[in-house]
């Protein structure tokens, strides 16, 4: 294909890709730089990317004086249960719409999609109300079971196309040989689907790590509260402290990057399947 | 029986924390429910009449139009470009296409935070940019005046919604059959042309279709606006979402927010339902 390109062509698709690289990866560098940088050169007028001098007093103010690994734990200990729990819920549905003879499945499936759509402003007052009446403001609970069904549909909607790639031939066999309906999901289909149950999985945690509209509703302190609200609460009386803010960016933001681009070729394949490409 | 069994904790789930909550919001519109008053009298329609004349409403209701319109026709024009791009071979494609997922993967609170850095008053380094290329003649203030607080939304949210729009839209391209090319090619077309009558054209379903998903999102934007401006300086950047939450949890007034964000979702399905109907017309002219 090369050879067919003019030079102005060729320049001109590098120059797009370094834009877009920029565009991508810019901000974020230079708020991790900021990270490293003392308050003092950070509104000395003349910024710059490298940290001089390099300081790693705003990771020490994030963590000791905004405790911000409390929050680290609340939201690993909602976003894990979440994920757990939305896998087992999703692959259950995504199984049953994709391997058992259910009428009318694709209407099923366009509902659940459809939930997934439904403004979570409107879900938030009445739901909050509930909470307050079964005592579950400020658990992890609350959380927990709302994230669950944020997930739930895109969750189910991956692994169903997942699932439809598999050949039913070997449902067939299987059931030749005497395996039952739990035994076909558990030991035969999940296993095959471990790339995908890995892109879903990784969707469900993203999900519930970055949430913020209920965390802030449901609640109301530090022993509950995730990473988002924390964030957002990350203001001084007279300024605002943009070096403790960058270095609690990065804490939360570059393990999921590194996660991602882990994943990378199986999430965009997972998010595009089925859905966009028809 | 087994797939009913299945079925059912999905189910259960979605309908007490998805539709359990339409429902009774839409119930709670109808009443006068305070959590300040411990009122909950059932009082007809009087919110919704209430809501019609209600100038914050309206100012919300237009807010959160315009952000939705100029932030999904801005991600999907730019997103197209981006996907053109990605669309040919060069050298680095993998890692340009790795980092594109950076701004997706980042909690939106932290976008918030970070474009508040980037685009401070005093000290943001964009306003450091502009100056020292000469675009503007003395520091801006963003998101702190009425002017450009909303533009400043808009920007943010296109930045992180952009390249994952573009990574959709380039499996949609990917689906373009090579041969059409490269026999509008041997014709003499030029890349322009076989872009607008060959490429775009198929990949028109794509591109609604993502366009559809992307302006829905953008409808509901809550985290950006709550965190960067709060909906000021003087309601300028205030959108249908943080409207409700502060009528919700600031004044505590159950019955009239569950009726501004009831009239949310009415005008959220209004704008699927074009959406859709367009969609529909465009595929029977194809077909």
């Amino acid at each position: 294909m090369n050879d067919t390109r003019s030079p102005m062509q060729t320049f001109f698709i590098y120059a797009g890709a370094v834009l877009i690289l920029v565009w991508s990866g810019g901000p974020f560098l230079w708020q991790f730089s900021t990270s490293f940088q003392l308050d003092k050169a950070l509104t000395s007028g003349s910024p710059s990317l490298i940290p001089h001098p390099f300081t790693l007093e705003h990771y020490y103010n994030a963590f000791v004086e905004k405790q911000l690994h409390r929050y680290v734990w609340n939201s690993l200990v909602v976003s894990l249960a979440t994920t757990f729990l939305c896998l087992f819920v999703g692959s259950l549905a995504a199984f049953a719409l994709s391997r058992l003879n259910i009428k009318g499945r694709f209407g099923i499936l366009m509902v659940i999609l459809s939930v997934s759509m439904f403004p979570q402003i409107a879900l938030v007052g009445p739901l909050y109300l509930v909470a307050t009446n079964l005592g579950l403001l400020d658990t992890y609970t609350a959380l927990i079971i709302t994230y669950l069904a944020l997930g739930l549909p895109l969750v189910t909607w991956v692994l169903f196309g997942y699932f439809e790639t598999l050949p039913r031939e070997i449902d067939e066999a299987a059931r030749m040989d005497g395996v039952s309906i739990p035994g076909l999901l558990w030991r035969i289909i999940l296993p095959m689907s471990l790339p995908s149950l890995v892109t879903t999985g990784l969707l469900a945690f993203i999900t519930a790590w970055n949430e913020f509209l209920f965390a802030l509703a449901f609640t109301s302190n530090i022993d509950r509260q995730t990473i988002p609200v924390g964030i957002a609460n990350f203001t001084n009386l007279y300024y605002v402290p943009w070096g403790d803010i960058a270095a609690a960016s990065a804490v939360v933001t570059v393990p999921l990057i590194l996660l991602v681009l882990f994943f990378q070729r199986h999430i965009i394949e997972g998010l595009t399947q089925g859905g966009v490409k028809e | 029986m087994w797939a009913l069994l299945l079925l059912t904790p999905a189910f259960v789930s979605l309908a007490s924390v998805s539709f359990y909550p339409i429902v009774n919001g839409l119930y709670l519109s109808l009443t006068n429910t305070s959590l300040i008053t411990q009122e909950q009298g059932f009082t007809g329609f009087s919110n919704y009449v209430e809501l019609w004349g209600d100038p914050q409403f309206w100012n919300a209701w237009w807010h959160t139009m315009w952000f939705t319109a100029a932030s999904t026709v801005l991600e999907t024009v730019i997103g197209l470009g981006m996907a053109l791009i990605l669309c040919e071979a060069f050298k680095g494609r993998g890692l340009v296409r790795a980092a594109m997922l950076v701004p997706w993967a980042m909690p939106t609170v932290v976008t918030s935070k970070m474009f508040g850095w980037l685009f401070d008053g005093q000290n943001g380094i964009i306003n450091y940019i502009l100056l020292h290329a000469g675009l503007i003649d003395q520091n801006v203030n963003w998101y702190g005046s009425t002017d450009t607080a909303m533009i400043t939304i808009i920007i943010a949210d296109v930045w992180k919604t952009t390249p994952f729009m573009a990574l959709l839209l380039l499996t949609g391209l990917q689906t373009v059959p090579n041969s059409l090319i490269e026999a509008a090619r041997m014709d003499g077309a030029k890349g322009w042309i076989t872009f607008w009558y060959i490429r775009l054209p198929l990949l028109m379903p794509t591109l609604l279709i993502a366009g559809l998903f992307r302006a829905l999102d953008a409808f509901r934007v809550f985290d950006l606006v709550y965190v960067l401006t709060g909906g000021g300086p003087a309601d300028s950047t205030e959108t249908l979402s943080t409207l409700s939450y502060k009528v919700l949890f600031s004044t505590l007034q159950f019955g009239y927010g569950s009726a501004v964000s009831t009239a949310m979702f009415v005008t959220e399905g209004l704008i699927a339902l074009v959406f859709c109907l367009y969609l529909v017309r465009q595929i029977r002219r194809a077909g």
